[in-house]
């Protein structure tokens, strides 16, 4: 699951990925005529729409795809860096980047582009960026109430509006097309030529086809918890899938073997009940935690054995099946759930009279439990929720 | 020879696009440019006047932002570093290396130089305070749908064409 660093690549591996990264970004750029003021302004005087077309088809390209890596759970956006918000200074920034933009006529991405294929005035441009952060320095106390003013987090902007992600998206794709349309129209009344609006070329039809198929496999395909959870409101097929279990005794016994390193309990009880009290070797989990990256280091480790706790056995199964379907491995349920646990153990009330040997080694191995399990409980300082770390990607310019 | 004509515009931004996505996945972060600029403004001074830095508030909250070694070790300058190697590369394939001052028809060179000047000014304060520029507020900002991000994206577009009519001298 993405995003592959910290964990698949190291940090500083990161800063050869970003080398390459900025190589074809830099290459992409110049190939689409980001290397020019005077295209660049272009845009500002209606006489090539080009940056337009190109940022904005990018921004949607990118949305979608994120959106769609999300969706198929092959990326979690928890960890992703989402600009912040501080709505003043984005708007004055932003206006002042506006008015940077028409004076100057790059911004600085595509300076350094315009730079090193030897434009002169970018290298100035360049060296005028260089001083402007200089000045934002030396004047911070004058910035900082508006730099800081209004912090509303790192909401995302469907949020904000209270609408869902996929009107959204739908939404932005109507205005960047809208956009494309219109900006066609003027640029063809700047220069005098007249070119259809319109044009069915195999570029833009294989564009357009490779966004519409993305969008109709994302209705087509629910995402993977939707449909996992939907899975598992089938009673039939939960109790018949095959889980591995663990009995009440054996369960009772390796609790108690503080030598065995390899048992780890994931429970799945509510929070309130397991601050209250908990086994050692166990970590609270919801469901959300299985669709995480970082809770799921956990179930991850090599030579654990994962065994899910809830007060019934059915919840057991639910959890146990997400977690095999998700291809989790060495999963295996506590047999009966706590339920049993407690009263086979917890409660356990001798066998009058044994019949035989098992019998009484039952007895004794049940009452020795019942004595120390809740001394266990008692001691164990509940470790709380599976940390979370939100660990965000330093992010931003 | 002739200069190589520019990609087609939807075909760059999907380009472009997928290239952001990849970014996305692998790094958790999206393209920018004008953190390497900070980077260096703030390795400069420091080299120069190491004291001031000390007491200034501004460059204290970015040794905290960023702690590690230099700031120089940092995503963007990376990146950034990259750009100007991409960008050569390409411009060397489609013949487009050349020493050029580029400016409007009816304008001198040293408007131009005064104009990328206090553009560049502009945008160094500018980028600053909107926390990103528009690779890594607006365009990475949109990726994610953050907000902020799209709030600034307007907000450039919104401002070049507020004050695009009072510059029209210096391009067409």
């Amino acid at each position: 699951m993405g995003p592959l660093v910290p964990d698949i690549i190291s940090n500083n591996l990161n800063f050869i990925v970003a080398l390459v990264i900025g190589i074809l970004f830099g290459a992409i750029l110049e190939q689409a005529g980001f290397s020019t003021s005077k295209k660049l302004v272009g845009l500002f005087y209606g006489y090539d729409f080009t940056v337009l077309r190109v940022f904005f088809t990018a921004g949607i390209v990118a949305m979608i795809g994120v959106m769609g890596l999300n969706h198929f759970g092959l990326l979690d956006m928890n960890l992703v860096y989402i600009n912040p918000t501080f709505l003043w200074s984005a708007i004055i920034g932003g206006l002042i980047m506006g008015l940077g933009f028409v004076v100057g006529g790059f911004c600085p991405g595509t300076s350094v582009c315009a730079a090193a294929i030897g434009k002169i005035d970018a290298m100035i441009f360049i060296v005028g960026a260089f001083f402007g952060v200089i000045v934002f320095a030396e004047g911070y106390p004058i910035f900082e109430p508006l730099y800081k003013a209004t912090n509303l987090g790192s909401p995302r902007f469907f949020e904000t509006l209270g609408m869902s992600q996929n009107v959204f998206a739908f939404i932005m794709v109507v205005m960047a097309l809208s956009a494309f349309w219109i900006a066609s129209i003027v640029e063809n009344k700047v220069n005098k030529v007249s070119k259809s609006p319109i044009r069915f070329t195999p570029y833009y039809i294989g564009i357009a086809s490779i966004g519409f198929l993305m969008a109709v496999s994302a209705f087509i395909f629910p995402d993977r918890k939707a449909s996992l959870t939907q899975l598992v409101e089938d009673t039939n097929f939960v109790k018949t899938y095959n889980l591995e279990t663990m009995s009440a005794d054996e369960f009772a016994y390796r609790l108690m073997d503080d030598q065995d390193d390899k048992f780890q309990i994931i429970d799945f009880r509510t929070e309130k009940e397991y601050t209250k009290e908990s086994m050692p070797k166990s970590t609270l989990f919801t469901i959300d935690n299985l669709f995480e990256k970082e809770p799921n280091q956990l179930l991850r480790l090599k030579h654990k054995i994962n065994v899910f706790v809830a007060d019934d056995e059915m919840t057991e199964r639910k959890m146990a099946i997400i977690a095999s379907e998700l291809g989790y491995k060495r999963i295996k349920i506590l047999e009966g759930g706590l339920k049993a646990f407690n009263d086979q153990i917890l409660n356990f009330n001798p066998i009058e009279n044994p019949k035989n040997i098992d019998e009484v080694y039952q007895n004794r191995f049940r009452d020795k439990a019942k004595e120390i399990i809740p001394i266990l409980i008692k001691n164990n300082k509940s470790a709380g929720p599976v940390k979370k770390e939100l660990k965000r990607v330093v992010g931003g310019c | 020879m002739q200069e190589t004509k520019y990609m087609n515009p939807y075909l760059a931004g999907v380009l472009l696009g997928l290239l952001l996505i990849a970014t996305i996945y692998i790094t958790g972060r999206g393209l920018g440019a004008s953190g390497a600029f900070k980077s260096y403004a703030v390795t400069v001074v420091e080299k120069v006047a190491p004291t001031h830095t000390a007491n200034t508030k501004f460059y204290d909250e970015y040794g905290k932002e960023h702690p590690g070694s230099s700031p120089l070790m940092n995503w963007l300058v990376f990146e950034v570093t990259g750009v100007l190697i991409g960008a050569f590369l390409s411009g060397l394939i489609s013949n487009r290396l050349d020493f050029k001052l580029e400016k409007g028809p009816h304008t001198t060179n040293n408007i131009r130089i005064a104009g990328a000047l206090i553009g560049g000014l502009l945008w160094g304060v500018g980028s600053q305070l909107g926390r990103g520029c528009t690779s890594g507020a607006a365009l990475s900002g949109m990726a994610v749908m953050s907000t902020g991000g799209i709030i600034t994206m307007f907000a450039i577009f919104a401002g070049a064409y507020a004050f695009a009519y009072f510059f029209r001298k210096f391009w067409i």
